[in-house]
């Protein structure tokens, strides 16, 4: 039972439940979405690498955002999302409640990092790369704005396949055309696909689909995602999209590892009374054992057409198999086996 | 460019920098990131300022305003870092009495000459420090001895020449009294000039609140001084206006004042639009200029060798421009090489001489008066990408011939069976009798070469792949051409082909024809020809004789191939050296980062501050040293003082540290160069609703207009009319397209990211006008109705200005007209007219006037119908917004 547990709910580590051996650490996305500056290279540089075909040449009227969602021919998507005041201050406030009750923890403000002023003019320092340490150098710009709200904001976000810790599109897979990869990564393959169309209602994310078009298009009828660029990680490359990310908005990394990032940036931000952050896909006990895509997001996570709670949509099928066993109902067990038996 | 990350404080203004420039935005999220503030001052709230921390609306076209009140504030509360203001900039110099402010005109400085609507700039001179100077200033005051008139000076661009430094000056003993007390200090005027520039008069000028202005000064001025610094970022927000050139130049006197130039985190950071625009006037593609900015002779002015010599550089003025001799020698001895000697001039008589302004304005109008046979675009697209393009669309239906080397077939190629004014019946196919060759283009990828970025540093590309099918690179295909058209003239004897077949051209080339462009590089480095060094590449400018014993194609690029290596290909990666990364590509001149670094150093040649340090003297080994190239005669001492009169570098002081200046001095105030005046003043804009709340003049006396009858205007100011068109437009760039889209609009990926057209209006001109989002408008100006998509957004703010609220429409000008493109539409730029800039001729594009409406725009003939209907009501005609000073009769109104 305990096995079933891990595999389909609750903090695990999927790469070990997939039978890998010596796996790699498992690797991730965190995707700060405060120094996102919307400029689609992430968008861009996934169609590149993976030739994925262009989707859509019309104006939707949402701010900058032409791309719409995540879909079969958008792995990457940037959200833009325009706010007033109050809105912001809804935002701050939800973020700080989020703070209260202990999630995500906070340190408190004077714990918060020296002023950045001290020390040299920043001779002999690496590039952009150098944030990666936890921010140790505080915002002071964010600390004389603590405090006040702004009229207006502009958010953007780039989302992505989250690549869960247990990943329905995966579990409900009746080809194993699905896999977790050595990297903690889920991943199409497209000749094994067939098409099924599973996968695309079980994903709580939305994010799987299959290709639209006739047999000149690439992978018409296939299910398809993010690899997390499965064939550049394999060579011991970046994901296209972290490559061409001008502002490391997007990194790639460890998921450990970017997950403590992620954390100190969002005390970081606290500390300076930018409030209204909070992570997303960081908590491994949350209803798809955390995700392999974590997010910064500066409101809650609809206004990024994020689903609050995410939960994976296999979850319950352990209860719903031991309350059956309980009862003696031969039968429903048949029933319910036969039917995760009849796959195409 | 990473130097960025050093300030304490970015002001970004006239600029986008996140989506246009959003790989060097990586060096203001970094300084964000160590504490700096940053400000975006833009008409539209963009990429840029979502990541700032504060964006200030601001009514485009009324910067001057802002800046000059930031001087006033500086000035008035003593915030200016006097040590540095009085030793590094002409603040303590004596201007002629002569002189008159427009404080005292009215808007107009002395010298204006209202035949030839340009200045004589005599009276704007330094006050000489021996004789009279005061009564003929024209012959004794420095600046003044040798004049030039504006109106000259205009039609060849000649600021475009001080892209490497400042004007040649007689000489440079001039008066000074560091007390700044003396009325006629260059600091004493400053400080009347801007007077009336106070926060009130910006809140009523540019729609900036009080309190926002004193957010802006106090960021500003808290982070400058010895510990501080702080940086200006702009691109052509900037300089895309009848007075661009000073816009800029009153964001270098607030940068002077505060102390910001020459030192780490300081400055000011043109962006330039293109991957090497910079290499394009270091080498210009400009009508005016020879590559190093040297001039491009003038008839009538520089007929004889002695008298260009004259023009160009001074012996007895300080600086390294006084060695222009050196560098004009040696580029002709590069072009002419054998052929050019002493005793012909070195062949001076071969370059062209300028007959008057041949800007790609002036060109346009002359196509379509019929004196210009054939154009060569080569990734230029003026049928979407310039101003007027109705106006450049109908001039090219005039040439005989057109070329166009493009990646694709762009609308300049194809106007003449899809364009507009097909659609219109302006234009029949039929009847345009102009022949086109597309010739196709090599990629980047493609070929080798060097890009020169916008802080002049050359990046070298390799490479990668053979061009496919019949692309070419430009190198070969110029090659090609002069190799062809020298063949065709080989058996000339007429004289006027000598230029051509004298011209060193013999590049070794590869299997596939392309020349070697390593071998261009080192070219345009230069060598010894003469003696032991015979051959070898010369390290450093400074090498340059005159005698014809070097060669080099441009001055400023000398040392890029020192030692017969490509320092441009250098790609050590930043973590393996320090931040100012010396040894990744090569930046102008001497692979210096920061021009004028002198400065960062106190007079004594101490760092001004721990914190702040970056070129310093080493007084143990004479010379100066730190972390970049200093900027400098390496081991002059900051004590040295040259004997009175002693030109050239060697009369630069030890504590002159802005080396290309005539006097060795910042200027505050320019006694020779700005066509339009000796201290940026605000104009309003050639389209305006606004009055000028400053002065009676009402837009820059010495722009350059054009009257005709496809270039009307909108009435402005208040004038009968002026209503017809109320709103303000202003036109720009996405991050997800390039300029007249021709490198995006036929890429699927970033077409479907921007795949239409649109407007940017605010709720509130939304609600006026009945405008929906996602719906159309039709966009209305003196020239011409487009239609766009409609995004209705807060990020456009209606401002107060003058009492009224003055709308701004936004318009990205990346889509065109034609049936090539995966995506199209009308162009932004269609809008526009055509009126310049005088110092450098670049066209307003950043600010009109204009009407909008909800739906589509009519078609055909009824398009004409509506535009003329709306030009009969505004009453314009070819004289309205073209009279260049404003009447005292519309002053009072």
């Amino acid at each position: 039972m305990s096995f079933w547990r891990n595999q389909l709910s609750g903090p695990t580590d999927p790469v070990a439940d997939a039978a890998w051996e010596a796996p790699p650490p498992r690797k991730g996305f965190f995707t700060d979405t405060s120094i996102c500056i919307g400029c689609k290279a992430c968008e861009v540089a996934c169609k590149e690498w993976n030739a994925i075909p262009e989707d859509g040449l019309s104006l939707l009227g949402t701010s900058y955002d032409n791309t719409g969602s995540l879909g079969a021919s958008t792995w990457r998507h940037v959200a833009f999302i325009e706010q007033s005041g109050e809105r912001i201050a809804q935002a701050r406030e939800s973020g700080r409640r989020l703070v209260d009750l202990g999630m995500p923890a906070v340190g408190l403000p004077d714990t918060a990092p020296a002023p950045a002023l001290a020390g040299s003019n920043g001779h002999g320092a690496a590039g952009p790369g150098a944030m990666t340490d936890g921010d140790a150098v505080a915002l002071a710009s964010e600390a004389a704005a603590a405090g006040t709200v702004p009229d207006f904001r502009w958010l953007m976000s780039s989302d992505v396949c989250k690549h869960c810790t247990h990943a329905a599109c995966l579990d409900v897979c009746p080809t194993g055309a699905l896999f977790r990869t050595e990297f903690g990564t889920v991943v199409v393959q497209d000749d094994v696909c067939n098409g099924c169309g599973y996968c695309v209602a079980a994903c709580p994310f939305g994010v799987i689909e299959r290709r639209d078009g006739d047999a000149t298009v690439k992978n018409s009828g296939i299910a398809q995602k993010c690899t997390l660029c499965y064939d550049r990680l394999g060579a011991g490359q970046t994901p296209a999209c972290a490559q061409a990310c001008p502002t490391t908005s997007i990194r790639f990394g460890d998921l450990d590892e970017l997950r403590e990032v992620a954390q100190q940036r969002v005390d970081t931000l606290h500390a300076n009374g930018y409030t209204e952050a909070r992570l997303y896909g960081a908590d491994p006990t949350d209803g798809v054992g955390g995700t392999g895509s974590v997010f910064l997001l500066l409101d809650e996570p609809e206004v990024y057409g994020l689903p609050p709670d995410p939960k994976v949509t296999t979850a319950d099928l352990p209860d719903m198999f031991r309350k059956a066993g309980i009862a003696g109902l031969t039968m429903l067990g048949m029933a319910a086996a036969a039917f995760l038996g009849r796959r195409r | 460019m990473q130097d960025l990350s050093n300030a304490d404080c970015i002001v970004i203004q006239g600029s986008n920098m996140a989506e246009c420039h959003p790989v060097a935005y990586q060096w203001v999220m970094e300084a964000r990131l160590k504490g700096a503030r940053v400000i975006h001052i833009d008409p539209r709230f963009t990429r840029t300022s979502a990541t700032a921390d504060k964006h200030i609306p601001i009514r485009a076209g009324s910067d001057v305003v802002l800046l000059g009140a930031l001087i006033n504030h500086i000035i008035s509360n003593e915030l200016y870092f006097k040590e540095y203001v009085v030793a590094y900039t002409n603040a303590a110099t004596l201007v002629s009495p002569e002189f008159q402010d427009t404080e005292d005109l009215d808007g107009l400085f002395s010298g204006y000459d209202d035949e030839k609507g340009s200045y004589k700039q005599d009276t704007w001179a330094y006050a000489s420090a021996d004789g009279e100077g005061d009564e003929s200033p024209g012959t004794i005051g420095g600046p003044a001895a040798v004049h030039e008139h504006g109106q000259t000076e205009s039609e060849r661009s000649a600021g475009e020449q001080h892209g490497s430094g400042g004007p040649a000056l007689e000489h440079a003993r001039v008066l000074r009294d560091e007390t700044l007390q003396d009325p006629n200090t260059v600091f004493q005027i400053l400080k009347r000039h801007y007077s009336r520039y106070t926060p009130e008069m910006v809140a009523d000028a540019c729609g900036i609140s009080v309190d926002d202005f004193h957010y802006l000064a106090e960021a500003v001025t808290e982070n400058s001084g010895r510990e501080r610094t702080t940086a200006f970022v702009y691109a052509v927000g900037w300089t895309q206006h009848t007075l661009g050139a000073q816009f800029i130049r009153t964001a270098a006197i607030v940068q002077l004042l505060l102390g910001n130039m020459g030192r780490p985190g300081g400055g000011i950071m043109a962006l330039r639009g293109h991957a090497s625009i910079q290499g394009s006037t270091d080498i210009p593609t400009l009508y005016n200029l020879l590559p190093g900015y040297l001039a491009m002779p003038v008839a009538g002015l520089h007929d004889t060798w002695e008298a260009y010599l004259g023009a160009i550089a001074n012996k007895e003025q300080k600086g390294f421009w006084a060695n222009a001799d050196t560098y004009a020698v040696s580029l002709l001895k590069a072009w002419w090489g054998k052929a050019a000697t002493a005793e012909n001039n070195w062949r001076f008589d071969y370059l062209p001489r300028l007959s008057g302004a041949h800007g790609t304005y002036q060109t346009t109008m002359a196509m379509l008066d019929g004196e210009v046979e054939g154009y060569f675009l080569l990734g230029q697209n003026p049928a979407v990408g310039s101003a007027h393009g109705r106006m450049q669309r109908r001039a090219m239906s005039h040439l005989k011939w057109l070329v166009v080397r493009d990646f694709n077939m762009i609308e300049s190629a194809t106007f003449w069976k899809d364009g507009p004014e097909i659609v219109s019946g302006e234009l029949v196919t039929e009847d345009i009798e102009t022949e086109v060759f597309f010739l196709p283009a090599a990629a980047h990828t493609e070929k080798s070469g060097s890009f020169t970025q916008t802080q002049r540093m050359l990046q070298w590309h390799h490479q990668a792949v053979q061009p496919p099918g019949d692309c070419q690179s430009e190198l070969q295909f110029f090659y090609e051409l002069g190799r062809r058209v020298r063949e065709l003239l080989a058996d000339s004897t007429d004289e006027r082909d000598r230029p051509l077949l004298d011209l060193t051209w013999d590049y070794p080339t590869d299997g596939h024809g392309e020349p070697d462009a390593e071998a261009v590089l080192a070219e345009i480095n230069g060598r010894h020809l003469t003696g032991d060094k015979a051959g070898q590449p010369l390290s450093s400018y400074t090498e340059m004789k005159a005698d014809g014993s070097t060669e080099g194609g441009c001055w400023i690029y000398t040392g890029v191939y020192a030692d017969g290596v490509n320092h441009a290909a250098n790609r050590k990666p930043g973590r393996e050296q320090d931040l100012t990364a010396l040894e990744w590509g090569w930046a102008w001149p001497a692979n210096r980062r920061i021009l004028y670094n002198r400065a960062s150093a106190d007079p004594d040649g101490k760092p001004w501050s721990e914190r702040k340090k970056y070129v310093w003297w080493d007084e143990e080994q004479g010379r100066w040293t730190g972390h970049d190239v200093p900027d400098f005669v390496p081991d002059k001492a900051p004590t040295y003082r040259p004997e009175p009169g002693t030109g050239g570098p060697a009369g630069l002081a030890g504590d002159d540290p802005f080396v290309m200046q005539a006097d060795g001095k910042g200027w505050l105030f320019t006694p020779k160069g700005m066509l339009d005046g000796p201290l940026p003043t605000h104009y309003e804009p050639q389209e305006s609703p606004v009055r000028n709340p400053l002065y009676g003049q009402q837009s820059n006396p010495a722009r350059k207009v054009f009257p005709r009858k496809d270039n009307l205007w909108s009435p402005s100011g208040g004038e009968r009319g002026s209503e017809v068109y109320p709103f303000v437009f202003t036109t720009y760039r996405l991050t997800e397209h390039h300029t007249a889209g021709g490198m995006s609009r036929w890429l699927p990926y970033l077409a479907e990211l921007q795949p239409e057209f649109f407007c940017e209006v605010s709720p509130e001109l939304a609600a006026e006008r009945g405008l929906e989002n996602g719906g159309w408008a039709t966009i209305v100006s003196a020239r011409t109705a487009i239609e766009a998509r409609v995004l209705v957004t807060e990020r456009m703010t209606p401002l107060v200005v003058g009492g009224h609220t003055i709308h701004q429409v936004g318009l990205p000008y990346h889509w065109g007209v034609g049936k090539e493109a995966l995506v199209s539409g009308d162009a932004a730029n269609d809008l526009l007219g055509v009126a310049l800039d005088p110092n450098v001729q670049i066209q307003e594009s950043k600010a009109g006037s204009c009407d909008i409406v909800a739906g589509r725009r009519p078609q055909g003939e009824a398009l004409l119908r509506l535009v003329e209907e709306y030009q009969s009501r505004a009453g314009s005609t070819v004289m309205t917004g073209n009279v260049l000073v404003t009447p005292p009769e519309e002053e009072s109104r």
